[in-house]
């Protein structure tokens, strides 16, 4: 691990990309500590006000200090974006080894599955999820990772085909290893890299589509702030003062810079070869 | 199309209870059942829900009574328009610069342009389209905000297209140009480019004429694949211009909770991402003779 932390850090793209997802946690994480205010405060005596020392960033027309709910929420995007590649991740490694490992009706009909999923664009996805059930972030989560899950799936299917005709894995076969040890311990492992650095480098496009699903009042609801929710204030209020635009926007823009970056400088350490498949 | 069927109505409650709200009486609730065949058995409503679509049917819109189809093919060239040309422009300006890079590899220019590349791919397109909401229409009032402009007007329409077209554009500029940089660096280290080379061919001759041709291919690929998240960034972008459009279309139904229209509209973008799959497919095996064999 610290040997991984050294080689990026010598890449200054990479070193960036540490700096800025060090940054973005830590402020997410501490945000209950560092910011000055209640993000849900309202305070219209100072609402529309750029920024002060009393606030960094200004405040919205609710009068609410735009610097908290920055850090708060960042919160929200850390949240969204773990749980989402996380579920993906496990249902897609799941699906992927049965689909490579079994027989082939079921591997067609999975791959029939992923493809029907794959041809729905995410958002169009996420919006008649949102009409059925209503906005929240659980749906946010549950959609995002539908519709990622044959990303992964795809992948892990590959590699098992690939790895299932290997030598070692007959072997393991002939001295009679269960089906759920060749799986865990001979098949997983071997998947498991270039998977971990695709699911980094998905870590932006879910924040970005968090936001953006924030941003049309589809994802969380008010008054919980989201990126997203600051940017559609700002949006609304965009004759009158630029600042909830910019102060929604920088950590976004840094945020999704930063995990790019570092999943990028992870993904030519680990496994230059993926450079032309990703 | 059968799945999303099934979402809206397995879900707990009455849709039509939902789409009216709490206050609509049970005689308002039953007409709008019966108007949209809610009170008919579940499989007896998804086969004729399938068998419209195959006949071209969608529905009916349940708030005007117009057809679900009329409705979306109108809105449809807007954002068809708006996603022509971004990829236009992105073409126009990405495989240029990727060229540019891949000739100039390792320089400092080539750096920036990396650089620059990855943070317009990761810059999320509904931000870039406020900031230029913001610069170019607000502030400078260079460009029109919102709406499409008038209709036969084209100077006025395509001004109303330049702000949201860079929006989505931008990202697949850099895009583009990766792409092309590294398959260029690819196709420039073969054979027949030495040979080229040993034959006294101009760079120029050489790079535009021989090595793009095949460099491009898989750029064909990606924007055919591309179409997804093209559709997903123009749903984003119409809302911010408040132009008309596939987008603006499904959000409104959504707040109305019209759900024949927001099925609808679903509908037809699957059907775009689809055919636009295909098409690239298609140009890719005209492109590549050696797919053109396998066919």
């Amino acid at each position: 691990m610290k040997g991984v932390i050294k080689k990026i850090s010598s890449d200054p793209l990479g070193l960036i990309g540490l700096c800025l997802v060090t940054l973005m946690v830590i402020s997410a994480l501490g945000a209950p500590i560092f910011a000055p205010y209640d993000p849900i405060q309202l305070n219209i005596m100072e609402r529309l006000q750029g920024p002060s020392v009393n606030h960094l960033l200004g405040t919205d027309q609710l009068g609410r200090d735009l610097f908290s709910r920055v850090l708060f929420g960042g919160q929200v995007a850390l949240k969204v974006a773990f749980l989402t590649i996380g579920l993906a991740l496990i249902v897609g490694i799941v699906l992927g080894l049965i689909a490579g490992y079994g027989p082939a009706w079921l591997d067609n009909s999975i791959m029939l599955l992923f493809d029907t999923i794959r041809s729905v664009p995410t958002i169009m996805l996420a919006l008649a999820a949102v009409t059925v059930v209503g906005p929240s972030i659980t749906t946010v989560i549950f959609v995002v990772a539908v519709s990622s899950i044959p990303n992964y799936g795809r992948i892990v299917r590959t590699q098992t085909l690939t790895i299932k005709s290997k030598d070692f894995v007959k072997a393991e076969k002939l001295m009679g290893a269960s089906l759920l040890r060749i799986l865990s311990i001979h098949l997983l492992p071997n998947i498991l890299g270039p998977l971990l650095i695709l699911a980094s480098m998905d870590i932006p496009t879910v924040i970005a589509l968090e936001a953006g699903l924030s941003f049309l009042g589809m994802g969380v609801k008010p008054p919980t702030p989201s990126w997203g929710s600051i940017l559609n204030d700002g949006f609304s209020l965009i004759r009158n003062t630029p600042w909830p635009i910019i102060a929604g926007s920088i950590p976004l823009v840094l945020a999704t810079l930063g995990f790019t970056f570092l999943g990028e400088s992870l993904r030519d350490l680990l496994d230059p070869k993926l450079r032309k498949l990703l | 199309m059968t799945l999303m069927f099934f979402m809206i109505h397995l879900v707990p409650g009455d849709p039509a209870r939902i789409m009216l709200g709490p206050r609509a009486t049970p005689e308002m609730i039953a007409d709008i059942s019966m108007r949209m065949g809610l009170d008919q058995p579940l499989v007896i409503q998804l086969m004729k829900f399938l068998g419209n679509i195959l006949k071209g049917d969608l529905g009916v819109d349940v708030l005007s009574s117009r057809p679900v189809t009329e409705i979306v093919f109108g809105q449809l060239p807007y954002t068809l328009w708006l996603i022509f040309s971004a990829i236009f422009g992105a073409m126009l300006i990405g495989i240029p610069l990727g060229c540019y890079s891949a000739l100039h590899r390792n320089t400092f220019a080539d750096r920036v342009t990396g650089v620059i590349s990855v943070a317009c791919i990761t810059a999320p397109s509904f931000v870039v389209a406020l900031y230029s909401l913001l610069i170019f229409a607000v502030t400078l009032k260079w460009f029109p905000a919102i709406g499409a402009g008038e209709k036969g007007d084209f100077f006025d329409q395509a001004t109303h297209l330049v702000l949201p077209a860079f929006a989505i554009g931008i990202s697949w500029v850099g895009y583009l140009s990766r792409l092309v940089r590294a398959s260029m660096l690819e196709v420039l280290g073969e054979n027949h480019i030495r040979t080229a080379r040993a034959y006294g061919l101009t760079e120029f001759t050489i790079v535009y004429r021989y090595a793009l041709k095949i460099a491009i291919l898989p750029t064909v690929t990606v924007i055919g694949v591309g179409m997804g998240f093209l559709i997903s960034a123009a749903v984003l972008t119409e809302v911010v211009f408040a132009r008309p459009g596939l987008g603006k279309l499904i959000i409104e139904s959504i707040t109305t909770r019209n759900y024949p229209v927001v099925m609808g509209s679903v509908f037809i973008s699957t059907g775009l991402f689809v055919i636009s799959t295909t098409i690239s497919d298609l140009v890719n095996a005209s492109l590549d003779p050696r797919i053109r064999d396998n066919l």
